[in-house]
């Protein structure tokens, strides 16, 4: 990021920081977590302790971080090389991120950034400008995105307190703070699972890897009794519910899928994965030593809050995430997609030096979309 | 702490109870000179040949003595011979005999009372499969209706580190945080911690002394531990998974760095230099020479802390959606092993 865009932006998390102490606190068994940052054009620093919120505070008016995290596993001893932590357990954490769900929409709100002259480009074949075949993909969200991406929360949420029967209180959903939620769970029964165990969590949380057996299909001596039932508890009774749609149409269905046999139905299974399994990006789940966006901090990919979404339904991240400031600021804006900052719409823009509110100019400025003006 | 009567020791003889049963007994090494004990010398050493073959002893729990003396004598016979191979696979075969009598204390807790009473399975029987399922393996085995079942992390500590499809945890029927699962495959799953809780034991004891009537013995296993050696037969054939990662990055496509990963760790594994992997990314849309060689000197190790990163296994591939598995997959496990057909004279 040019070094103009990068002091303003700081100087805007930093107010930002200063404002909101309230919304950044340390996570609990806070002596056995690593923290680290980042800085704006600079690498990760990594391998920290923090004692308190006061100390996190004081790291986030010394340093102005771009991005803070922390571990969501717990070691003896956070601070020393990954080898020597000693790690002892993690919490579950789970991303779902709109740009995985692979929305019609995205391409109204996706443009390319050339590698090599910078300008924004809406197409990625070849650069107007200077005929690179190199980009960089910039997006913004658009509502449908978030609704989306919230429905694959609900999923996931629904499989986690009936399947897995963890308590709803322990299940802390946040905005990631960018495109997605990220979904914390502390202190239950699956801290201690390994890398391996959480994979195969993951793969039952989004149906993947599901035999026709296991809903009643098998190569031979098929039987209508082994078929799942709507009531069912667990995936069989989703996927039954997916399937036959209501009871009084399961004896045809289970007709046609006799007669269409195992491949065919293999082949609905995987279809099914994209409907009632949850989109979650596995390699997250499954990653036991990840330092994790720490909930009340900025994500530098959009400037927005990474934030706790106490009421999920209602939740409007274009607003209530939208938390710097909004005094006027002229920006350099190249911009050819559309988006909506705190109810207003803004876009698109072609070389436009504009006036917006601060949260929008670090907005783009962060997309990569504007500059700060001369 | 297990407390176990003498016909459920002779079934589960490596337990720490032994150790106070032969206290009880007052046996000792000095003892087992005498020829008096030369049949119970020659039932420990067909225990081990038995193992050594592959099967599963059966023995007669009617006698406990003579299986829990012919165990203990078996495993002085083998810290004598002091060959892991043979050590590992009288371990195995010693878990597969427990596993079958903890599947049926275990499939006795589905029966009622009187299938119970006409079957002769004591209530004993029941008690000492769960309480080494729970006590030895940290595992609780609940009942409902006439179903069994475990604690879904349970399950998923221990199948998740099977290769078998059935055992995802998406294949089996889960229900308000448990697993239910047949008395079979509740002893399927700790067969592992079985075998290694054996091994465990038999490497803990300490001889003294060999007593002069086991050295014949003794000097058989050496013998027929020279048998055992393994013959590998390496193909030049990349699995599915690396050929789809090749393609994408010939074709110019972006592959994911998870797929970087497992391509560089693969032909690393493969015995390619970074020099030779490095050019398959140039297409890549991203390409950085410095970068590129950086990460791979990285992986290979030969920079940062040294740490040498291996494939990630099919199991992982699978999850990151890299996995393109063919039917010559059939039995590997990790990509490294493509193409490799392990044979055995043994």
């Amino acid at each position: 990021m040019h070094e103009k865009n990068v002091n303003f932006v700081e100087a805007a998390l930093k107010e930002y920081y200063f404002s909101n102490f309230e919304l950044i606190h340390v996570p609990s068994r806070t002596s056995e977590r690593e923290f680290g940052y980042q800085k704006f054009n600079s690498g990760m620093t990594r391998h920290l302790t923090i004692k308190n919120d006061k100390d996190l505070h004081f790291l986030l008016m010394t340093q102005v971080p771009s991005d803070v995290y922390c571990s969501n596993a717990c070691y003896s001893f956070p601070n020393l090389p990954m080898s020597e932590k000693d790690w002892k357990e993690a919490d579950l954490i789970f991303d779902i991120d709109a740009k995985d769900l692979k929305l019609e929409c995205r391409k109204d709100h996706t443009c390319f950034k050339c590698n090599s002259c910078q300008s924004t480009n809406e197409q990625s074949t070849k650069c107007v400008k200077c005929n690179s075949d190199k980009f960089d993909i910039i997006s913004v969200t658009c509502q449908n995105c978030i609704s989306e991406a919230k429905k694959e929360v609900k999923k996931l949420i629904q499989i986690l307190t009936e399947d897995l029967v963890i308590n709803e209180e322990k299940i802390q959903v946040y905005f990631s703070g960018n495109e997605g939620f990220h979904v914390n769970i502390t202190n239950s029964d699956y801290q201690i699972l390994d890398s391996r165990e959480r994979a195969d969590l993951s793969d039952y949380i989004m149906f993947n890897g599901v035999m026709p057996e296991t809903l009643g299909v098998s190569k031979q001596n098929n039987s209508k009794m082994s078929f799942p039932d709507i009531g069912e508890r667990g995936w069989r009774g989703r996927a039954a519910k997916e399937i036959f749609g209501s009871k009084s149409k399961r004896p045809k269905i289970i007709q046609e899928i006799l007669s269409g046999g195992y491949s065919a139905f293999q082949s609905r299974l995987e279809e099914m994965r994209h409907t009632i399994g949850v989109r979650i990006d596995p390699k997250v789940t499954m990653d036991v030593h990840r330092i994790f966006r720490l909930g009340g901090s900025i994500n530098s990919k959009s400037g927005l809050s990474k934030i706790l979404c106490k009421d999920l339904e209602n939740f409007d991240p274009f607003s209530d995430a939208c938390l710097l400031g909004d005094e006027k600021v002229e920006i350099l804006a190249n911009c050819p997609i559309s988006f909506r900052l705190k109810n207003k719409k803004y876009g698109p823009y072609v070389d436009e030096t504009i006036s917006v509110p601060k949260h929008t100019a670090v907005y783009m400025i962060c997309k990569g979309l504007a500059d700060v003006a001369q | 702490m297990l407390q176990l009567g003498i016909k459920e020791l002779a079934k589960y003889p490596f337990l720490a109870e032994t150790g106070d049963y032969l206290r009880d007994k007052g046996f000792n090494l000095e003892q087992l000179s005498d020829p008096d004990w030369k049949p119970v010398i020659e039932k420990a050493y067909g225990r081990i040949i038995v193992a050594t073959t592959g099967q599963i002893y059966g023995g007669d729990v009617e006698n406990p003595d003579l299986e829990i003396l012919s165990f203990v004598i078996a495993i002085i016979l083998l810290k004598s011979a002091g060959i892991s191979t043979l050590n590992r696979r009288f371990s195995l075969a010693e878990a597969r005999r427990a596993e079958r009598y903890l599947e049926q204390g275990l499939n006795a807790l589905q029966k009622d009372r009187t299938i119970l009473e006409n079957l002769k399975l004591k209530e004993e029987s029941i008690q000492s499969s769960l309480k080494i399922v729970q006590d030895l393996f940290s595992v609780r085995v609940e009942m409902e209706d006439d179903r069994l079942k475990i604690h879904i992390a349970d399950y998923l500590k221990r199948a998740a580190h099977f290769n078998e499809r059935e055992w995802k945890l998406v294949n089996r029927r889960v229900e308000s945080g448990y697993v239910y699962l047949s008395s079979h495959e509740i002893v399927r799953l700790v067969r592992k911690e079985l075998d290694v809780y054996i091994n465990s034991k038999i490497q803990s004891v300490n001889i003294s002394f060999i007593p002069e009537t086991f050295r014949e013995r003794v000097g058989d296993l050496v013998l027929l531990a020279k048998k055992f050696s393994t013959v590998v037969i390496v193909s030049s054939d990349y699995p599915p998974c690396i050929k789809h990662a090749i393609e994408v990055l010939d074709r110019g496509e972006n592959l994911p760095h998870s797929g970087r990963f497992m391509l560089a760790t693969y032909l690393l594994a493969k015995g390619q230099t970074i020099e030779q992997i490095a050019p398959l990314f140039k297409n890549a849309p991203d390409y950085n020479e410095r970068i590129t060689k950086y990460q791979l000197e990285h992986i290979a190790g030969s920079s940062g802390k040294a740490t040498k990163y291996s494939c990630p296994s099919c199991e992982k591939l699978k999850s990151e959606n890299l996995c393109f598995a063919i039917p010559e997959c059939d039995g590997i496990i990790n990509p490294v092993q493509f193409g490799t057909r392990r044979k055995t004279n043994a």
